[in-house]
C-alpha cells in the first residue's frame, strides 16, 4: 500500500536531475527532502505527481504502476514554491475547481472547501481575487486546494522559499499545526526545502538530496546527530558545517598549528588524517582561544556570523549577539571540541559526538 | 527640469492629437456639406458656416444607376472576410502557438523555433511575391474572384500574426499553471480550455485586434485577386473618382471604411489597460 520508487533515473541532457533515487513512503507519515537549488527535488516531485516520465526506473502505488497512470487520474496535490493559482477565479472557484473537476457533489464540495478555508485561516476571502491577496495568502489558497482535494499524495516543493522571512516563520509554525491535524492517516506528505531549520522542525523522515543523488535517508534527528557525509553536513546545517582539514595523533588533534584535546568520542580512532567538523554555533570568543582573521561579519536578527580565516581554513563561526566586527580584524575563539566530528578523507563519517559512525 | 519635462511631454501629445485627429474632422465637416460649401469659401462649422445635408451620406447607399456609389456590398463583403479569416487564423493560430509554447518538436533539424520562424517568415516576405502564386493557386481550384477565395488567402496572411503575437504570450504563462491543471484532474484539452485560455483573453483580444486591422486595410491581393463578381471596400474606396464622385461623398465612404477600426481599437483599449495575469505572473 506505499509509494514505492525503484532506482528512478531520469536523464533529460548532460546531466542527472535524477540518478538511482529509490524510496518506500509509508501513508500517515510526513517526508522531507533536503537538499540545495538544482539537486533534483523538483523533478522528484515532479516524477511522483507524474507530470515527467524517468528514463529507468518504476514507482508503485497501492500496487499499482504509477507511471502508466496520468498525471489527471492520479489524485496527487502539488503546492508549487511559485504561488500558482487560477488567476481567472476567485479564491472560492480556485478551491473547487479540482472537485468539481472530479465531479463531487455541490453538499461534498461545499463542505470540504469550508474545512479547507478554515484550516488554512482565509474564512471570509471567498470571493476576493487572486491579484488582491499577498504572497503569503496567495499561497495559503494554494495549500487549501490541495488540502480540500483529500489527494492521497501531498507534494509541498519548497512552499515557502518565496515568502518573507517573517510570513515564513509564522507559515511554518501553522504548517505544522496544518499537518498534524488536517491531514487524514491515509495521506503521504512530501515537502521539499533548501531550509535545514524547517527540516528539523517538521521532524520527518528525510531524505537528502544532491545532484540527484539520495546521500541519506533517516529520521531527521539522525540526519541532524550524524551526517553520513561531508556533503550531508554541508547541506543539512545553515550555515554550513565548517571543515578543518586535519590530523589526530597520540596527544591531540591538529590543524592549521592549533592542537586540540582529543575529545571523549574520539578516544578510539586511528591516528591519520582526518576531516574535521564542527557547527558554526559550538564556535565561541574566548580572550584564551585561537587567533583567526575576519574576513567578513554578517548581522542577522540577533546573531552575528563571522566569516573567519587562518591558514587554508576558512569558517564561520556563529555569535549569539549582536557586535561589531572590523573586517581583518583579529579574534580568538574556542572550539567546543566535544562537538568535532571526524570525517575520513573520503568525506564519511568516521566520528560523531552522538555516536553514530558509517565504518 | 521635470517641469520643461512635462511641457514638452504635453505639447508633443497635443501636437500629434491634431496632426492624426484634424485630417478626420475635415473629412467629417466634409462629408455634411453640398457642392455650394465646398466650392464657394473655406468653412468649417457646420450651421455656423454652412447647412449641414445628408446627401453625401445618402449617396453611399444609392445604386450607381441612381447616381450613387453603392458601397453597401463591399462592405459586407468587406466584414465577412475580414472577420471569418480573423476567426479561423485565432482558432487555429492559438493552438498551434499552445503547440510551440508548451511541446518540443523535432522533425529532423527542425526546431520549435524554426516552426515559429517559418510562420513569421510569411510576413517577412514582401507580399508581391506571393501575388502570383496565390493567383494560379486561386484559379487553379477554382476560387479567384470568389469570396471563399479570399478567405483562404487571408488565412494565410494573418495566421501568422495571430501564431506570433499567441507564442509570445504563452510563453509568459508559467507552464506551472497548466501542470496544476493537470495535477488538479484535468487531461490536457481541459487544461488548455479551462484555465490556459481565460488566462489568456488580453493575448487574443490584442491578435484578434491585429488580424482585424490588417485584414480590413488590405488592399493588394483583394485589388489582385477579384474582378466583377466579388469587390471589397478598400478596392471600391479606391475605385471612386473624385471626378465623378463628389467630395462630400468621398469623405463619407473614406469615413465609414475607417469606422470599424476605430470602434474595434476603443473597445479592445479597455481590455488592454484591464487585462493583466499578475496573479499567475509572479
Amino acid at each position: 500500500m506505499n509509494l514505492i520508487g525503484e532506482k528512478i533515473s531520469y536523464k533529460p541532457d548532460e546531466q542527472f536531475h535524477l540518478n538511482d533515487v529509490s524510496f518506500n513512503f509509508k501513508k500517515g507519515n510526513l517526508y522531507t527532502i533536503l537538499g540545495r537549488t538544482l539537486s533534483g527535488k523538483t523533478t522528484l516531485l515532479k516524477t511522483i505527481a507524474g507530470l515527467l516520465n524517468p528514463d529507468q526506473g518504476s514507482i508503485s502505488f497501492e500496487e499499482k504502476d504509477f507511471i502508466k497512470i496520468p498525471v489527471w487520474e492520479r489524485n496527487v496535490a502539488m503546492v508549487y514554491q511559485q504561488f500558482i493559482n487560477y488567476p481567472h477565479l476567485n479564491v472560492y472557484e480556485n478551491i473547487t475547481f479540482p472537485l468539481e473537476q472530479r465531479k463531487l457533489s455541490p453538499e461534498q464540495i461545499k463542505k470540504d472547501v469550508d474545512e479547507a478555508l478554515k484550516t488554512v485561516g482565509l474564512v471570509g476571502f471567498e470571493n476576493r481575487k487572486i491579484q488582491e491577496l499577498s504572497g503569503g495568502q496567495q499561497q495559503r489558497v494554494a495549500l487549501a486546494r490541495s488540502l480540500a482535494k483529500k489527494a492521497k499524495i501531498l507534494l509541498l516543493d519548497e512552499p515557502l522559499v518565496n515568502l518573507d522571512y517573517k510570513l515564513r516563520e509564522q507559515l511554518r509554525e501553522e504548517f505544522k499545526r496544518i499537518f498534524s491535524e488536517g491531514l487524514s492517516q491515509d495521506t503521504i506528505l512530501i515537502y521539499s526545502t533548501t531550509d535545514p531549520q524547517e527540516v528539523m522542525e517538521l521532524n520527518g523522515e528525510v531524505i537528502v538530496l544532491d545532484e540527484g543523488k539520495v546521500l541519506q535517508k533517516g529520521a531527521a534527528k539522525e540526519i541532524f546527530e550524524n551526517p553520513s557525509n561531508l556533503k550531508v553536513a554541508e547541506i543539512s546545517n545553515d550555515p554550513p558545517m565548517n571543515v578543518l582539514k586535519g590530523s589526530k595523533n597520540l596527544k591531540n588533534l591538529n590543524f592549521e598549528n592549533i592542537s586540540l584535546e582529543i575529545p571523549n568520542h574520539f578516544k578510539n580512532l586511528e591516528d591519520k588524517d582526518y576531516n574535521f567538523g564542527i557547527r558554526a554555533s559550538e564556535i565561541k570568543l574566548d580572550e584564551n582561544g585561537e587567533e583567526f582573521e575576519i574576513e567578513l561579519a554578517e548581522i542577522s536578527g540577533s546573531e552575528t556570523l563571522l566569516h573567519l580565516k587562518r591558514g587554508n581554513s576558512k569558517i564561520i563561526a556563529l555569535i549569539e549577539e549582536v557586535m561589531n566586527f572590523k573586517i581583518h580584524e583579529k579574534v580568538k575563539i574556542n572550539f567546543n571540541v566535544n562537538k568535532f566530528y571526524a570525517f575520513g578523507e573520503d568525506e564519511k563519517l568516521v566520528s560523531s559526538p552522538y555516536g553514530g559512525t558509517n565504518g | 527640469m521635470s517641469k520643461l519635462y512635462t511641457f514638452l511631454k504635453y505639447f508633443f501629445i497635443t501636437f500629434w492629437t491634431v496632426f492624426v485627429v484634424a485630417p478626420f474632422l475635415w473629412a467629417v465637416s466634409t462629408s455634411f456639406k453640398d457642392f455650394q460649401s465646398v466650392n464657394s469659401k473655406v468653412t468649417y462649422i457646420p450651421w455656423l458656416d454652412f447647412e449641414p445635408t445628408l446627401e453625401g451620406w445618402r449617396v453611399l447607399i444609392k445604386s450607381p444607376a441612381k447616381g450613387g456609389v453603392d458601397i453597401v456590398e463591399p462592405y459586407f463583403n468587406s466584414i465577412f472576410v475580414t472577420c471569418t479569416a480573423s476567426l479561423i487564423s485565432i482558432v487555429l493560430g492559438t493552438l498551434a502557438a499552445y503547440a510551440l509554447s508548451r511541446f518540443t518538436f523535432k522533425a529532423g533539424f527542425v526546431r520549435n523555433n524554426d516552426i515559429t520562424f517559418f510562420f513569421i517568415s510569411q510576413r517577412i516576405m514582401p507580399p508581391i511575391v506571393l501575388s502570383i502564386p496565390f493567383f494560379i493557386f486561386l484559379s487553379t481550384i477554382g476560387l479567384l474572384d470568389s469570396l471563399l477565395g479570399l478567405v483562404v488567402v487571408y488565412i494565410v496572411l494573418l495566421m501568422p500574426i495571430a501564431v506570433w503575437i499567441m507564442v509570445d504570450f504563452f510563453n509568459r504563462v508559467p507552464k506551472e499553471l497548466d501542470e496544476t491543471a493537470l495535477i488538479d484532474g484535468c487531461n490536457p484539452y481541459q487544461a488548455f480550455y479551462k484555465v490556459v485560455l481565460p488566462n489568456s483573453i488580453p493575448g487574443l483580444i490584442v491578435a484578434g485586434m491585429f488580424c482585424i486591422i490588417f485584414g480590413w486595410i488590405d488592399f493588394f491581393f483583394a485589388f489582385i485577386l477579384t474582378f466583377t463578381e466579388v469587390q471589397l471596400l478598400p478596392v471600391k474606396v479606391v475605385a471612386l473618382n473624385s471626378s465623378i464622385t463628389p467630395w462630400w461623398s468621398l469623405s463619407a465612404s473614406a469615413l465609414v471604411s475607417v469606422a470599424p477600426l476605430i470602434i474595434v481599437a476603443f473597445i479592445v483599449e479597455r481590455y488592454l489597460s484591464k487585462g493583466n495575469l499578475s496573479g499567475a505572473l509572479k
